[in-house]
């Protein structure tokens, strides 16, 4: 469904952000991307969306290329969930002013009823429609933006780090609610995360990058076996245990 | 040895609607040892490492039946008493190096602004000194690193350049705050490595504050869980799998796991008698 080919993203001033990725996603698959800091993970999610410049490469989703600026019809078909839902929801709007702005963005008209459905599936349910952000805790935010994302009926969610800035117990809920989405709308993810816990959870494949570029592809099976080829997720897969005492030398 | 007395220590905020207590008779002891506060943000955690330090910010008010440190009873102790004592025999490293390094000074006078406080030595001693504290927490390019300003450094590096800081006047007590929370893994374990190290070569007492249940069960000797200011349970780290408290179980468990999953993930029903 999502085929992107040695994509380059080059920013204003030189950083090259990204190096020449290729990955393909089938419909109604959850597909991973990890990496530290500064690999161009999350860049790879905001050049699908547009939000980042492509320099070289090909996006295309259901084998056509993606048009620049991206069409209307593309964002009814593909929406992205930001890491900090703390930064993400404008603070003088409410719950309900956010989720009607897609809608009269795209011309529906039974606001009513999109709204409060969106609210009950994301397990907040309508009396949260006239708070501000700052009456919500910061999953309920999450959930808000997972609404958001879902009210359209897109097929595809990017997901960048839906759950790095919530606490553990409520990273448990809103993961559960993203897969009970995905398994009812048969809805297809692309999921940015340094957690290699959360990927292995949460998707069946997954990218490892460095440095802008693609270190390895391995699905979830492999990860949970430790069958990593490359020393990189192999350093990453050791860290992601915890803490070990270094080897006596 | 007992390096640090806490008993019942309460942390109290004014708010519109009366007093909030964000620490509600916290007690513990500490010796040459690791011991790790773990809990979601809003428990207390971070505001008990800050009153042991008399750095609770105003209009905070706190009170304990004891808070003693080696023998000296921080609860009267002048603010002169505090401040020799602060970055000096105890001292904290904080979250976030963006935040809490001086944007307009370079890591080298901010070392040494550190070792003029207390102590009395030439400026060349205290380069020398904080060249090898550089060294101590493994940043290869020492002098570099001493020359440059904050922004000029990665996470990693700004990160180990304010352990340096702290850790430069070599203090017996130092209180971690979520110190690789900003970090990426694997240089998370590094930093990691430095601090064990300086435990157990110096002998110092740390306090390791995270929310992060895995990094203190393999890290710590001893842990501390808090909800709603209390603490809930203490355990020893390498015993945290049999914890009895629901919490703690359901912090451990709500956690996606490499091998063996669940799905959908346990989560956290909270016990309104917890908190109480």
């Amino acid at each position: 469904m999502i085929d992107i080919r040695d994509l380059h993203v080059t920013f204003d001033g030189g950083v090259r952000a990204v190096r020449g990725v290729s990955f393909a996603v089938a419909r109604g698959e959850s597909y991973g991307i990890v990496g530290e800091s500064g690999s161009g993970k999350s860049t790879v999610l905001r050049a699908i969306c547009g939000l980042a410049p492509t320099s070289a490469g090909h996006l295309l989703i259901d084998g056509k290329e993606l048009t620049s600026p991206r069409s209307p019809d593309f964002y009814r078909r593909v929406q992205m969930v930001f890491q900090d839902p703390y930064a993400s929801l404008h603070p003088r709007h409410t719950v309900d002013r956010v989720l009607s702005e897609p809608l009269a963005i795209h011309g529906f008209t039974d606001h009513e009823t999109r709204i409060e459905r969106a609210l009950t599936e994301v397990g907040l349910g309508p009396s949260f429609r006239f708070r501000y952000p700052h009456q919500l805790s910061g999953g309920q935010r999450q959930r808000v933006a997972v609404a958001r994302a879902l009210i359209l009926e897109p097929q595809v969610l990017l997901l960048d780090e839906p759950t790095s800035a919530l606490d553990a117990s409520i990273q448990a809920e809103v993961l559960n609610l993203l897969d009970r989405l995905r398994t009812e709308r048969g809805l297809t993810y692309v999921m940015v995360s340094h957690d290699l816990a959360v990927v292995a959870h949460m998707c069946d494949r997954l990218l490892v990058m460095q440095h802008g570029q693609a270190v390895e592809e391995l699905t979830r099976d492999a990860l949970r076996a430790h069958q990593a080829t490359t020393p990189y997720t192999q350093q990453l897969l050791a860290a992601s245990e915890g803490y070990k005492p270094a080897p006596v030398q | 040895m007992t390096l640090l007395t806490v008993e019942n220590l309460r942390v109290t905020f004014p708010t519109r609607r009366g007093p909030s207590e964000v620490v509600r008779g916290v007690t513990f002891t500490l010796g040459r040892e690791r011991l790790g506060i773990v809990g979601e943000s809003g428990s207390g955690k971070s505001q008990t490492g800050r009153a042991i330090l008399g750095l609770t910010p105003p209009p905070g008010m706190i009170a304990a039946d004891r808070l003693s440190f080696d023998g000296i009873n921080l609860l009267n102790a002048s603010r002169a008493e505090m401040r020799s004592l602060r970055g000096g025999r105890m001292s904290m490293v904080m979250q976030d190096p963006k935040f809490s390094l001086n944007p307009v000074m370079t890591i080298g006078s901010q070392i040494m602004e550190a070792l003029k406080f207390h102590g009395h030595s030439s400026r060349s001693e205290k380069k020398a000194r904080a060249i090898a504290m550089l060294e101590a927490v493994q940043i290869r390019d020492p002098e570099r690193v001493f020359r440059a300003y904050p922004h000029e450094l990665s996470g990693g590096m700004g990160q180990r350049a304010m352990i340096a800081m702290m850790l430069v006047t070599e203090p017996d007590l130092l209180i971690a705050d979520e110190p690789t929370s900003a970090l990426d893994v694997t240089v998370q374990i590094e930093v990691l490595r430095i601090l064990d190290r300086l435990v157990a070569d110096r002998g110092m007492g740390l306090i390791f504050i995270s929310h992060d249940m895995r990094l203190v069960s393999s890290f710590c000797d001893r842990v501390l869980v808090m909800y709603a200011g209390r603490v809930v349970e203490e355990l020893k780290a390498s015993e945290l799998s049999r914890a009895k408290h629901p919490y703690t179980q359901g912090l451990l468990n709500c956690l996606p796991k490499l091998d063996n999953d669940v799905r959908p993930l346990p989560t956290l029903n909270r016990d309104g008698a917890w908190a109480l």
